[in-house]
């Protein structure tokens, strides 16, 4: 019991640990949002980044997003949206097509996804690909390779499978790093304290599955409250006190409905 | 001097009240409304995405799409919605005046749509949908070069003037007793950074001097606008 509560409290040591971490790193950086042909640096001693590019000796900004300097390289981090595709992404997608070689996949991306028979990870019987996956199956998968035609996608790695029951949400493919956390700090606090499983597509979708609906409608809520909110200050504080609060109404309505029931059951007798 | 003087009292390069917002339209890429007073337009951009039928795809570039149209409430006598010999054209010469500054050889095969509706129009509702529709584009995180801004110039009696409303696109005059329209309308699209033009429509008559006079008030009042369209852009982390 006592090594139990030590643990407990060196987590959450390690916690506020790397929240301080974050927040400095974060003060250190200034994030300010750039418009697409603005000079963001001038001179030889910076590199173009991802969103930036070379004019002569300034670095102008190629899209819309917040600036960000590391060392010498200057980058736009995109503010809102579609999902850009980058080889080695894990996303969630759906089957919209199967083919005589492989299934078509849905990616929310520019492009559509291509999963090939070879690329499933297991043994399949080519005579009937849907016995395998069909349509409207949900499946994670990783990109290899971007081509002009399309995205090729893999399964044949750990983790990357068919999504069975819970449900499928979507969130604007920027925010998912806020979802995710430093080191996944936010995405496993709220699966602590929703008790679900739940994978993150970088492509903004969003799979939970839980032991009950009333888990997964919680932990839709609360990553919709960071997808709505992801400037704010302490965001993981705020969705700590956000799970612990609408977890305690949950259980004052249980109670409710159950003194209800208790009571008319009373009655009865 | 110019002696014609305008109905709403304002300078000969005074624009009307510019309003700009961005992400207006909650399921959209991208969106943003722009307004000269009570010229109102919304920009929707949905995509890159993939583009059916398979036939208009170009595995060089992206295609841009814009559709422009006016909502039935927009003006005083009931518009039929839909596409009209009017809105084609207006969108074609957008999806012109738009496409220089984009990077569409980055999405090969797919499409940019671009839907601009004008919710209230008082004259040059193509350039506040211009306007809008790069402000959208900017929002969806389309790689571009610069935004985009327009406005109309008119030349209206003997005075060159910004940002035109419908009253003095109708202006007239009286001459041997007959009342003679007296009012050319010049919409311009203007890239400030590169110093070019994207769209240059004028129906009616001006000379070289007076259209030169008017391009270089369209530039003067660009840099205005433009500056407008950053700041409504630098808005969306604030919300």
């Amino acid at each position: 019991m006592t090594e139990k509560k030590e643990t407990r409290e060196e987590k959450k040591e390690k916690e506020t640990k790397l929240e301080e971490r974050s927040a400095e790193e974060n003060k250190e950086k200034e994030r300010i949002v750039v418009v697409p042909g603005e000079v963001i640096a001038s001179g030889s001693g910076f590199l173009p980044g991802e969103g930036t590019r070379r004019e002569g000796q300034d670095i102008v900004a190629a899209r819309f997003g917040l600036f960000e300097k590391t060392d010498k390289i200057v980058k736009v981090i995109p503010l809102s949206g579609v999902y850009i595709p980058r080889v080695g992404n894990t996303v969630i997608g759906q089957v919209i097509d199967v083919t005589f070689n492989g299934w078509i996949v849905d990616i929310l991306a520019p492009h559509l996804g291509f999963l090939s028979v070879t690329e499933c990870g297991g043994y399949v019987n080519k005579k009937d690909l849907t016995e395998y996956y069909t349509f409207k199956d949900a499946l994670v998968a990783k990109i290899k390779a971007i081509k002009a035609r399309g995205i090729d996608l893999t399964m044949r790695e750990k983790g990357l499978r068919k999504l069975e029951g819970g449900m499928l949400i979507k969130i604007n493919p920027t925010r998912v790093p806020r979802v995710i956390g430093r080191e996944g700090s936010m995405i496993n606090i709220i699966k602590d304290e929703t008790g679900c499983n739940i994978i993150v597509g970088q492509n903004g979708v969003i799979w939970i599955k839980g032991r009950n609906v009333e888990g997964e409608i919680l932990a839709k809520k609360a990553i919709e409250l960071i997808a709505r909110k992801p400037f704010i200050e302490g965001l993981t504080e705020k969705v700590k006190e956000f799970l612990h609060k609408e977890r305690k109404s949950e259980n004052k309505e249980a109670y409710e409905v159950k003194e209800r029931g208790e009571r008319k059951e009373r009655k009865k007798n | 001097m110019a002696t014609y003087k305008r109905p709403d009292g304002r300078e000969y390069d005074e624009t009307r009240k510019i309003e700009a917002k961005v992400g207006v339209v909650k399921r959209a890429d991208g969106s943003a409304m722009f307004s000269f007073g009570s010229s109102r337009a919304i920009a929707a951009v949905y995509g890159p995405r993939q583009l059916h039928p398979q036939h208009l795809q170009n595995p060089e570039k992206c295609l841009l799409r814009c559709y422009y149209d006016m909502l039935p409430f927009s003006v005083a006598e009931r518009k039929r919605p839909g596409p009209s010999r009017r809105s084609t054209e207006i969108s074609y010469v957008t999806t012109s005046a738009l496409s220089p500054v984009l990077k569409l050889e980055a999405f090969p095969n797919a499409v940019i749509d671009v839907y601009i509706l004008i919710i209230e129009a008082d004259a040059s509702t193509r350039c506040a949908g211009i306007n809008a529709a790069s402000l959208a584009l900017a929002h969806a995180g389309v790689p571009m070069t610069e935004l985009v801004s327009a406005v109309s110039i008119g030349k209206i009696g003997d005075a060159i003037v910004a940002d035109i409303t419908k009253e003095e696109e109708d202006y007239k005059i009286k001459k041997d007793g007959k009342e003679i329209k007296a009012a050319t309308d010049i919409p311009m699209a203007i890239l400030s950074r590169a110093n070019k033009l994207s769209l240059l429509q004028l129906d009616g008559k001006v000379t070289l001097d007076e259209l030169k006079e008017a391009i270089a008030l369209g530039k003067k009042t660009c840099k205005k606008i433009v500056e407008i369209q950053k700041q409504a852009l630098k808005k969306v982390k604030e919300e």
